[in-house]
């Protein structure tokens, strides 16, 4: 087993320039997602998807009315670079019954190709939407973690690419470390709404933790991400029990108007 | 910055961290915007009314450096009696021609020094007369100063009274910000620059792109160097280009009207001879006294053994230039069949410029047009694919110019250099071969020349006689025959003729034959016998200057004018801010960088009135090429179009220049003819809105980098505009729906996008909303759409001729119109119902004034 890798993805130093959107197409050869104009802000890509498995979200925080210049200062266009996020509880992997989503020795999740038999199991299993089946071949398709790079010692691509450091990868626990630090120099500099997403399970228990966790500045819904994701198989067991309860209710319901119908043909 | 230099923005970007305070001056809410600390919205074109206000302020304010601007800067000079401000000729200074629309520039001059103050190099090209030319008149050394900066004819009060009136009250109105946001911008400025803190300033084609274009950098100029932030750490005016290599395509030139190395090319109707070509460009004094030595080592270059003192150097054999051929002016002798043939190489002018109707116009009355590219351009397509055919207005067969495409080789398939903005020269390796019939242009120009060579090998024409003695003979590799890049970069970098050793640097560099030299501010890129812009030290490695990563020109220097880093007496300015400085005891200039001035020059020496050429730099002298030696706050020569900027509005605006009765720059090069018509001056009812144009990270200029790449196109896939919620109301503009766009000169169908990053401009009760297009669709490629340059006139400069393309004024209709309208085709608009209002002088010409022109005027 090696060390845990993961991203830490900085949304305060995000340019929007999607040179890792780009870089990940090239490394892994995917497909465009078709030539949408969405009118999504300078999002074009809209979402992650099978074949786009960095995407740069784009989201213009309404200004407040009054003087040009004014409600532009108070103006932001917040972008950040959404990825798969290899979950300590990967919904994805717990829900794949033919064993091809797996934790490779870098503690992240991957999707074996030739095993993937597209039943699409995984795709409503992930709380955030990430894994996607594609319509040409059927099989699902998300982010390795650039699982051919690490294995030569390589960083991935999109972090590769990223000019400003918006996307940091290394070892989960330094880049924990680093993320704590940087939060707490923002939080210096006054940048109080700076937080830190999913950084470990104590974080957030409804996926374990992240492996590519966030810094973000406002809240998760503006990036559309959830506020408390939370992977189903974590909850699997209460939903059983709800499920046992249900149908011994049925039954029981079943029973007794078996028994009153009876009944009530006697009374005839 | 960051929507167009992503990756230069990284620097900016680690500043921040480190504390640095961004202020984003832009008439867009940008992803640099996003960024700053600070977004400044002024109008698009108020830049000179904005930086102008700064100017005032630290004036009035007294907030200049005080010891750094007496001695560093020619504030302190006196200029002549008779010279008139804007402030008195209502936005003209003295010596405008009105029946020529030109400058006579000597009443902008010195008091007391005969003839012109000429500015560093093109100074033929200015026919000036006196004091620029080594024709044994006396050098510059009889100016007139006031130390003291009391005097109202010393150029710093000249300055005072010129931008008085750039008020904060004034800049706000001008510029639609508010008084309390350009303070804090002229807070923040001022209070970090000094002593200890250096401010810096970074533009682009914003700036540059304007009728006034090169006088908005002077103005930053000017502030900069009354703060003290130029030759510092930390300081300066970074020019962002356009596109890689664009600084090494001045240094090396594709201009038509400079040689390498920032010489004047000959001109036909100036220059006789050598002696007389060295006479007009060669200064009396600074570092330009030199000159000789770089023409003659350049044309023992190209001439080699066969150019020798007697015969001039073969310098008869240069091509001449004969007036303006800027590109703008060669289409339209193209679009009026006076231009045969053109090489359209590694660009897309249908799409990237002006006028794109009549860029294609043009190209269809060439006989034959040569484009080189990675693919099929716009400009290579011109006569099967362009909107005018698709839309039935032109029928290909009825085309007759023969096109020859060229596939070229990417620069991962070739070597060679990239110089960046900072003037560092850095090599890059061929990764792999070029595929089929792709080639670089270094083979294709190579094995042109050779064919062109063994074409005239037998010719006993004289006008021949160029070619033939041409040396072209670099050593070839591989089956298709590359010429050695580096045996290139050698001939740059000069060679002692008789040895063939390479030389150190330009200060080897000699007159009299004996060295030969390609471009002499490259020379000492490979010396040593090593490819010095192949150097790849790490910088951790190294000091924080980085002198062993790549090379810069000259003389590998990081940063020019550095011996303004340090005070008068040589010391640095503060330990903090601490750059190079003089080392008393060594007798020489020392510190993190190699000096950008003469290295054993102590700070106490005053020239003598005898002295000539490069003695006459004194210590105290940062600006080794001017002739004086000093930053010029006020340039009595080398502009075209004032010795001070000034505000005035663009070609097309939506109002009244505020400041002056003259509305536009006075000098500025239009084209007035049917097929690039111009809106009203201001106030167009037909053309109410201001439309600003600009690229997109996602996309390469006009997109044969980007377009014709899935992941590149599916990041911005169509032409869209972006619009304030008020204006799509006013116009009934649906988000996500079409628009169409359209000015006198033509119109575009684009998408809507509704944002409040375009805010419109607050004028006295009324809004003027804005329109911004990217510019980098056309109708080839993975994706496609209308050009957005289809819109724009030819209006230009006329310092550099660079065109005016970042603001105008255009109209937004909903939906989408379907037949083609150009002006270029001859469909002409209704003329606005309100007249053609005062936009300039009369005389205003059609076509612009040459410099031959002038010269002959004058005589």
């Amino acid at each position: 087993m090696q060390s845990r890798k993961g991203f830490f993805t900085d949304s305060t130093t995000c340019i929007g320039c999607k040179a890792c959107e780009v870089a990940c197409k090239e490394w892994n050869q995917l497909p465009d997602d078709g030539f949408l104009f969405t009118g999504m802000s300078y999002d074009n890509t809209a979402e992650l998807g099978a074949s786009t498995w960095r995407h740069v979200a784009f989201v213009e925080k309404p200004a407040v009315f009054g003087k040009t210049e004014q409600a532009l200062s108070q103006f932001s266009w917040l972008m950040v670079s959404d990825v798969c996020k290899h979950c300590q509880r990967a919904g994805c992997l717990e829900a794949c019954p033919t064993g091809a989503i797996m934790r490779t020795e870098f503690d992240t999740v991957y999707v074996q190709p030739d095993i993937c038999n597209g039943c699409g199991y995984c795709v409503s299993a992930c709380p955030f939407g990430v894994i996607d089946r594609r319509e040409d071949d059927g099989r699902a398709w998300k982010c390795t973690l650039c699982y051919d790079r690490l294995a030569d010692g390589m960083t991935p691509a999109c972090a590769k690419a990223c000019p400003t450091s918006s996307i940091q990868y290394g070892d989960v626990e330094e880049l924990q470390i680093r993320a704590e630090e940087r939060l707490a120099q923002l939080h210096a500099r006054g940048a109080s709404s700076a937080y830190l997403y999913g950084k470990d399970a104590a974080n957030q228990p409804g996926t374990g933790g992240l492996n590519a966790f966030f810094l973000l500045t406002d809240p998760p819904e503006t990036y559309n991400l959830p506020p408390d994701p939370v992977v189903p198989t974590v909850v699997g067991n209460r939903s059983w029990r709800s499920f046992g309860f249900a149908v011994m209710g049925l039954a029981a319901v079943a029973v007794v108007s078996v028994l009153s119908s009876r009944a009530g043909a006697k009374n005839q | 910055m960051a929507e167009c230099h992503p990756v230069g923005f990284r620097w900016v970007m680690e500043a921040k961290d480190r504390g640095a305070k961004i202020i984003h001056v832009d008439p867009r809410f940008t992803r640099t915007s996003a960024m700053a600390d600070l977004h400044v919205p002024i109008r698009a074109g108020s830049d000179i009314a904005f930086l102008g206000g700064l100017v005032s302020y630290v004036l009035t304010q007294e907030k200049f450096f005080r010891e750094y601007v007496t001695h560093y800067t020619n504030a302190a000079v006196l200029v002549r009696e008779d010279f008139k401000d804007t402030e008195e000729l209502d936005g003209l200074f003295s010596g405008f021609q009105e029946d020529k629309a030109k400058y006579k520039v000597d009443s902008w001059q010195y008091e007391g020094v005969e003839g012109v103050v000429p500015a560093g190099g093109h100074k033929e090209l200015l026919a000036e007369q006196g004091a620029g030319k080594s024709d044994g008149a006396p050098p510059l050394n009889n100016e007139v100063r006031d130390e003291t900066l009391q005097h109202p004819r010393c150029i710093l009060q000249v300055l005072k009274r010129h931008f008085a009136r750039y008020t904060p009250a004034m800049v706000s109105e001008i510029c639609g910000i508010s008084e309390e946001m350009f303070l804090q911008v002229a807070h923040a400025l001022t209070e970090n620059s000094g002593r200890e803190r250096t401010s810096a300033f970074c533009y682009a084609v914003g700036w540059t792109q304007h009728s006034v274009g090169v006088q908005y950098v002077r103005t930053a100029a000017i502030l900069q160097l009354l703060l003290g932030n130029i030759g510092r750490p930390g300081g300066g005016i970074m020019a962002l280009r356009g596109h890689a290599s664009i600084q090494g395509s001045t240094d090396i030139p594709t201009l038509f009207d400079l040689l390498p190395g920032y010489l004047p090319m000959p001109h036909g109707a100036v220059a006789h001879g050598l002696t007389e070509y060295i006479q007009g460009n060669k200064a009396a004094s600074g570092g330009w006294s030199e000159f000789p030595k770089y023409i003659v080592s350049l044309l023992k270059a190209w001439y080699g053994p066969a150019a020798t003192k007697e015969n001039d150097y073969l310098f008869d054999h240069l091509p001449k230039v004969t007036g303006n051929h800027s590109h703008m002016m060669t289409v339209v002798d193209m679009a009026d069949k006076k231009v045969p043939g053109y090489f359209i190489m590694g660009e897309n002018p249908v799409v990237g410029s002006m006028n794109g109707a009549l860029q294609r116009a043009a190209l269809r009355e060439a006989k034959w047009v040569v484009v080189r590219d990675l693919v099929l351009t716009e400009s290579a397509e011109f006569w099967r694919k362009a909107p005018e055919i698709q839309g039935g207005r032109v029928r290909s067969e009825d085309i007759q110019t023969e096109v020859f495409f060229f596939p070229a080789a990417a620069h991962t398939e070739k070597e060679g250099s990239f110089t960046n903005t900072q003037r560092l020269l850095q090599w890059h390796h061929k990764a792999v071969a070029p595929r089929g019939d792709c080639r670089s242009e270094l083979h294709f120009m190579f094995h042109l020349g050779r064919r062109l060579k063994a074409l005239y090998r037998d010719s006993t024409l004289a006008r021949d006689l160029p070619i033939q003695a041409l040396t072209w003979d670099y050593p070839t590799a591989g089956p298709t025959q590359d010429p050695d890049a580096q045996a290139v970069l050698r001939e740059i970098n000069g060679y002692t003729v008789a040895t063939g050793a390479l030389v150190d640097g330009f200060k080897q560099l000699k007159d009299d034959g004996t060295t030969a030299c390609g471009c002499w501010i490259y020379s000492g890129c490979y010396q040593e016998g090593v490819n010095q812009t192949a150097r790849r030290k790490p910088g951790a490695e190294q000091t924080w200057v980085a002198p062993d990563w790549g090379w810069a020109w000259p003389a590998n220097r990081r940063l020019l004018y550095s011996r303004a880093s340090a005070d008068p007496e040589g010391r640095p300015w503060s330990e903090r801010k601490k750059y190079i400085w003089w080392d008393a005891q060594a007798r020489k200039w020392t510190g993190y960088d190699v000096p950008d001035f003469i290295d054993t020059l102590d700070p106490a020496y005053r020239p003598p009135k005898s002295a000539r050429g490069i003695e006459c730099i004194s210590g105290i002298d940062p600006f080794i090429m001017q002739a004086d030696g000093k930053g010029w706050l006020f340039a009595p020569s080398g502009m075209l179009d004032g010795p001070l900027p000034t505000h005035y509005e663009p070609v097309e605006s939506v109002i009244q220049n505020l400041l002056y009765g003259q509305q536009c720059n006075p000098v500025r090069v239009e084209w007035r003819r049917r097929d690039n018509p111009y809106h009203r001056a201001w106030d167009d009812p037909r053309f109410p809105y201001i439309l600003a144009t600009y690229r997109l990270t996602e996309h390469h200029t006009a997109g044969g980098m980007s377009r014709w790449l899935s992941w590149l196109s599916e990041l911005q896939p169509e032409l869209f505009c972006e619009v304030s919620p008020a204006l799509a109301a006013e116009r009934n503009l649906r988000h996500g729906g079409w628009a169409t766009v359209s000015t006198a000169r033509g119109r575009v169908e684009c998408r809507v996008l509704v944002t409040e990053r375009v805010p419109g401009f607050k004028f006295r009760g009324r809004t003027f909303h804005q329109i911004g297009l990217p510019y980098h669709w056309g109708s080839t490629g993975r994706v496609t759409g209308d050009s957005t340059n289809d819109l724009l006139s030819l209006a230009a400069d006329p310092n550099v001729n660079i065109q005016e393309s970042k603001v105008l004024t255009a109209n937004i209709l909903p939906g989408r119109m379907g037949h083609v309208r150009q002006a270029a085709l001859g469909d002409e608009v209704p003329p606005a119902p309100n007249g053609e209002v005062f936009r300039d002088l009369p005389s205003a010409r059609s076509r612009p004034a040459t410099p031959a022109q002038i010269q002959k005027e004058e005589e």
